[in-house]
């Protein structure tokens, strides 16, 4: 039996369920804990409904723990959960529960960290330990910050709610960022080994979760395109001997094609609906990357300049010079670069590197490349620009 | 029902607003306060007058003491307050938003502990 699975795949969903019935996020993580407790008991085979059973089982598991609890409080939550009106014999998961608890989760009062410690532990089930691995920060700072996170959404209300339409411009954003950045973290993280596939596998699970809830969003397909179409990829973005393998070097035959072909189809529906935004142009590019024999760096640099319209950042437009520099050339790449300011941002000097030494212009990119390699602090990366540094002539 | 604090903070320093930014200022506080009457929301609020005119009272070990001036030495001062009534903190934030843009200044939203 795959309770592991079963796990992933239910505890955000169940735990979402069981903040609306109990109205505290700290008591329904209890109770749904204790409800996987039991089900590792008695689960010889998983019931039809795992979630369903979760959910009921952690209500009365709820309900028995507040009768044992005597305050106020916890009496003022049993009556909620005894008075749900209208309510159907065995409760399952509601989506749009999750679809709330990741816009509590996420809400803009809470600080950048917390948001996504907080999305990890509460809709992907991480335990604290696994969060502070993949982020490399101590496990007491991690648990510190949930604690700190729930306990606002506690005192400030912070509701639990989806928000009206009208809000959500400024409300959508922070979600999809959070999960772009459980994403990115995962694929390059910050230090150690290049690749930590749950984190990539995670946000990617919460990605469809959060299209399926909100289809009619171009921005939130956008982003699980944008997701699934650099994962397709994973497999060539690694050598045999661990080393990084460009875009152009990559063998193409590894590719998942089903993730491609499964992006591709959003990034049509995307267009389709013609409301461009950052996520949607970010998929375009990764799919003209991952279309046909080779890419079509014309293209890539048309999509660029309409990301530099939507998000003038200079990430964007370091970027964008790497398509200037396919199109046109190293040296006008070159001069667009001039005006980049990203400091301590080690793909500056390492694209910088790369167009000095095209251009022949050897010192110059050593220097460049030096510089990189300082500012690196994953060591796959750190390893390919110092094999890139020793191609130039001495 | 939870309540806010709505609080405006000056910083030392920043350049003084014009008289007639001051009267408009004015003007669109009064409107938000009776934007906030008319919603319930409204529990009380004012502006305070300069940092300068502040004294601060201690007891110590049953002898109390009287000081010239604010408690902090700090730049930033509260300069004025709402308190505000709403369910919850994105209502608050809605409030803080308005009166922001009111009053011309940053303002930092802080809940009240629970009564009961």
């Amino acid at each position: 039996m795959d309770l592991t699975g079963i796990y992933r795949a239910e505890y955000g969903r169940c735990v979402a369920t069981l903040v609306r019935l109990l109205g505290d996020i700290g008591l329904a993580e209890e109770a749904v804990q204790d409800a996987f407790a039991v089900a590792l008991q008695k689960w010889d085979v998983p019931p039809p409904n795992p979630g369903a059973w979760i959910v009921t089982t952690a209500r009365n598991r709820a309900i028995d723990r507040l009768r044992r609890e005597s305050t106020r409080e916890a009496r003022h939550a049993e009556a909620l959960l005894l008075h749900q009106p209208d309510e159907p014999k065995e409760v399952g998961p509601v989506y749009d529960d999750q679809l709330r608890l990741i816009f509590t989760c996420c809400h803009p009062a809470l600080a950048p960290l917390a948001q996504t410690a907080l999305t990890l532990r509460l809709l992907g089930g991480l335990e604290v330990p696994e969060i502070a691995r993949a982020y490399l920060v101590p496990e007491a700072t991690v648990a510190q910050r949930i604690v700190r996170a729930k306990k606002k959404i506690r005192d400030a209300a912070i509701p639990y709610r989806v928000p009206a339409a009208e809000e959500l411009p400024a409300r959508l954003p922070p979600v999809l960022t959070v999960l772009y950045l459980i994403f990115n973290e995962g694929y390059t993280s910050t230090s150690g080994a290049l690749l930590r596939t749950d984190l990539c596998l995670e946000a990617i699970r919460l990605a469809r979760e959060l299209a399926a809830l909100m289809p009619d969003e171009p921005e939130v397909l956008g982003l699980l395109a944008l997701l699934l179409l650099i994962e397709a990829r994973r497999p060539a973005r690694v050598g045999p001997a661990g080393e990084l393998v460009t875009l152009a070097d990559q063998d193409r035959s590894l590719w998942h094609r089903e993730l491609i072909d499964e992006g591709h189809a959003l990034v049509r529906r995307c267009l389709r609906g013609n409301r461009p935004g950052p996520y949607q142009i970010q998929a375009a590019i990764n799919a003209v990357h991952t279309d046909g024999p080779a890419t079509d760096w014309a293209q890539v640099l048309a999509l660029y300049d309409q990301l530099l319209r939507h998000a003038p950042t200079p990430v964007v437009a370091l970027n964008r010079a790497v398509a200037v520099a396919e199109v046109h050339g190293p040296a006008l790449a070159l001069a667009t670069l001039e005006s980049v300011d990203l400091p301590g941002y080690h793909l500056l000097p390492a694209t910088r590197a790369e167009l000095l030494a095209r251009l022949g212009r050897d010192a110059e990119a050593r220097a460049a490349y030096d510089e990189a390699i300082a500012l690196a602090t994953n060591d796959t990366e750190r390893a390919f620009l110092q094999t890139r540094r020793s191609r130039l002539a001495l | 029902m939870k309540q806010y604090m709505l609080s405006v903070h000056s910083v030392e320093g920043a350049p003084t607003p014009t008289d007639e930014e001051m009267q408009t200022a004015f003007a669109q506080v009064d409107k938000i306060n009776n934007e906030l009457r008319t919603a319930g929301a409204w529990v009380f609020g004012g502006g305070l007058l300069p940092p300068d005119s502040a004294t601060v009272v201690r007891v110590d070990s049953g002898s109390t003491t009287v000081t010239d001036g604010p408690f902090a030495e700090t730049k930033e001062q509260l300069g004025g307050f709402w308190v505000i009534r709403c369910e919850d903190l994105d209502q608050a934030l809605a409030w803080a938003g308005k009166c922001a843009q009111a009053c011309m200044n940053p303002v930092e939203v802080r809940p009240f502990q629970d009564e009961d």
